[in-house]
């Protein structure tokens, strides 16, 4: 059957428990708000929950895609949040101390400068980690410190307003979906030809399951892995503008905290495990996307915002335990079903009622071996 | 950047010449630390007026007593080769956790018992699920974070004051020293931890094989190690000091806030790193990391002498230090064979 081997092929790809918590969340949505799926058009803007999930999620799924391919190698940046501050204050600060603040051309000369920082933030990033050969989270914790205090000292401590319809446009604007669902849209298919259609996808894959042996056979590791964190800074800097633009001020405090935790999140919920090797890009859309609807969910439920942070505890260890091999061995041993590993607001992701599927094991835990002895071997 | 290699080996040549051996290079970046910190404060001596006070020094305890508690947890999970991001969560959670609980009538000790109590289980927790489920410590400490934090609002969303008799009490009280300096109680709890972890992580088999682990996990499980209880174990250490930084922090406040403590795991990752204790695991010692808080102390002491520059200053000058004690790790490791 074409729809047996459709769901063998998502289960395989890992792609099946993610996407069924998705949609177990829309529909616990539209069961409980039966508007919640209602779309309409007003002066050619679509409007809906659904459309306000997408545009709050962009930056989200812009910064997890460059966390993706980072994640991939191997790696990861907790920088983003901090590029995403500095990114807003650059754009804000420019523009308002422009003699023109109102025009567009202040608004793209701002945003340029802004996008420029980031690519160097990440070349800075890069050049740590790939050159310096310093471990990725301890390389990125330094800019992830110091980020937020050089946002504070480009705003100088204030939260600082402007006022350019140019600018509003990256985040509130809308071509009838809104500008940052377009702009996230369009990084997500140039990412998923470039490195799909291309070899790229593969070489970078390499390097996260061993650098040192891809480098000997001839890959430039050097340059993919710091490429990747030039793309993560670059993602992060565009995210930090569309956050900044949407509320037309530039918060170095709070723009953009926690969210590198939210990319890592919609990362690993898509099914991109952090030991690198492999990565799933269509994955890190679910994921983001099943982020954002859990957040607006608990809104929506009037449950108090800050409690969020608990559900989304217990997706992370939720996925984490059903992509370790070693739980997923225990689920196979184990009595068939009837113990999940916890009795969880996303019921779907917890029980897995059938054994997950032996080759996804099988690859895991190649990647996880392979990582043992190969991070010795960059350290040395 | 490039100067960093030379003026080390700089370093190291004219110790060698003052002492007469070669510093081993385990202890140089701990060394390196102290140094720093002697400059630091003898720049601040220079300076302003006043600095060069007990009380100064006093303060640098009293301000950073539950940063020191955390540091030394952090010190035993770092040196087997992990991470916590969830100390600054648990701390906020043990404030508010104190705060409810006295607020709604607990007696004091009993308060205190149960929120150690669920600091350890809350490290246990993570540390069964990181050493048998095999998940990165990473993504799990970052989910008990966010329960943590979560949890924290679950208990309430607004910050709640002290006003139990014996914490005021224990809070305010000030303990007379020579020389017109007074300290508070934290201060000599944090002192109590500190040298509680210097033992057992320098004399005893539990922290020999932390060691033994952060060198190399599989030669400490041929060797026969009990890797999996002091694995699980150094996180049930950093849970427990997470709770004890609470308590300090929830006496320091007189308040328990779900918002208390946010990023302050860095500040614990970077005391430690730059107290001189290897992120790969293996090298480090609690005095270092005690060292790495004061040096952070004696920044933002100075940042506040200095009365012209602004608190952000503080994160740019850690994150310039955490670098520069990276970089000098990254070499002393390269040049180790």
């Amino acid at each position: 059957m074409m729809t047996e081997r459709r769901i063998d092929r998502l289960r395989s790809s890992g792609l099946l428990w993610p996407l069924l918590a998705l949609i177990a969340l829309l529909v616990a949505n539209a069961v409980v708000r039966p508007s919640f799926l209602s779309l309409r058009m007003q002066d050619g803007h679509l409007y809906g929950s659904l459309i306000d999930i997408l545009k709050n999620g962009a930056p989200t799924l812009l910064i997890a895609l460059g966390m993706c391919l980072v994640i991939a190698t191997r790696g990861i940046d907790l920088s983003v949040g901090a590029v995403v501050a500095i990114s807003g204050a650059v754009t804000c600060t420019y523009i308002a101390g422009a003699p023109d603040p109102a025009s567009a051309q202040t608004a793209l000369i701002g945003m340029g400068i802004a996008l420029l920082l980031c690519v160097v933030l990440g070349v800075w990033n890069g050049f740590l980690v790939a050159v310096l050969g310093i471990q990725p989270i301890i390389a990125t914790l330094v800019l992830m410190t110091a980020g937020r205090g050089i946002a504070m000292l480009i705003t100088d401590g204030q939260i600082i307003t402007v006022n350019n319809t140019a600018y509003r446009t990256v985040g509130a604007g809308f071509l009838i979906l809104p500008v940052s669902i377009l702009i996230a849209l369009a990084v997500l298919i140039g990412v998923a030809l470039i490195t799909r259609r291309t070899a790229l996808g593969l070489l970078i894959e390499s390097v996260g399951v061993n650098p040192e042996a891809s480098r000997l056979t001839g890959i430039h590791a050097r340059t993919i892995r710091w490429t990747v964190y030039v793309f993560a800074g670059l993602c992060a800097g565009v995210a930090g503008l569309m956050i900044s633009s949407n509320v037309s001020a530039a918060d170095a405090n709070n723009a953009g905290l926690w969210i590198e935790m939210d990319a890592i999140l919609a990362v690993v919920i898509g099914g991109t495990s952090l030991a690198g090797g492999r990565y799933s890009l269509t994955g890190t859309l679910i994921g983001a996307l099943t982020i954002q609807t859990l957040t607006t969910t608990v809104y929506s439920m009037g449950i108090a915002p800050e409690i969020t942070l608990v559900f989304k505890a217990v997706v992370v260890v939720t996925v984490c335990l059903l992509q370790a091999p070693k739980f997923r061995a225990l689920l196979t041993r184990g009595s068939r079903g009837s113990r999940g590993p916890r009795d969880t607001p996303t019921a779907p992701l917890a029980p897995p009622a059938s054994s997950p599927p032996p080759e996804p094991i099988h690859r895991d835990s190649v990647g996880a071996t392979a990582a043992v002895p190969s991070r010795k071997a960059v350290q040395s | 950047m490039t100067a960093a290699p030379i003026s080390l080996r700089q370093r190291t040549a004219q110790l060698a010449h003052v002492t007469g051996r070669t510093v081993p290079a385990r202890i140089l970046p701990t060394l390196a630390t102290f140094i720093l910190f002697l400059v630091l404060f003898g720049a601040g001596s220079a300076r302003f007026e006043g600095f060069a006070s007990g009380q100064v020094v006093a303060n640098l305890f009293i301000d950073n007593a539950f940063l020191i508690v955390l540091a030394v947890g952090m010190t035993f999970v770092i040196l087997t080769g992990g991470i916590d991001l969830s100390v600054g969560a648990v701390v906020a959670l043990s404030t508010m956790v104190t705060a409810a609980l006295l607020q709604a009538g607990w007696s004091a000790p009993v308060v205190v018992l149960l929120v150690l109590a669920m600091g350890s289980t809350f490290g246990l927790l993570m540390g069964l699920v990181i050493h048998y489920f095999e998940i990165q410590p990473f993504i799990v400490t970052l989910a008990g974070m966010f329960l943590a934090r979560g949890l924290c609002f679950v208990v309430g969303v607004e910050s709640v004051p002290i006003k139990d008799p014996s914490f005021r009490d224990l809070a305010t009280a000030a303990i007379p020293l020579p020389g017109g300096v007074s300290i508070t109680w934290s201060v000599i709890m944090a002192l109590v931890v500190v040298a509680v972890g210097a033992w057992v992580l320098h004399r005893t088999r539990f922290g020999r094989t932390a060691y033994a682990i952060g060198g190399s996990e599989s030669s400490a499980m041929l060797m026969g190690l009990s890797v999996a209880k002091v694995k699980v174990g150094v996180y049930v250490v950093s849970g427990l000091c997470s709770a004890i930084a609470g308590l300090l922090f929830s006496l320091y406040m007189l308040s328990g806030y779900g918002l208390h403590a946010v990023g302050m795991e860095l500040d614990a990752i970077a005391a430690v790193v730059i107290g001189g204790t290897l992120l790969a695991g293996g090298v480090g010692y609690v005095a270092g990391s005690v060292l790495g808080v004061m040096v952070l102390g004696v920044i933002q002491t100075l940042i506040s002498f200095q009365g012209t520059l602004s608190s952000w200053w503080t994160k740019i000058a850690i994150g310039t230090l955490l670098l520069m004690f990276i970089v000098m790790q990254r070499i002393i490791v390269r040049r180790q064979p």
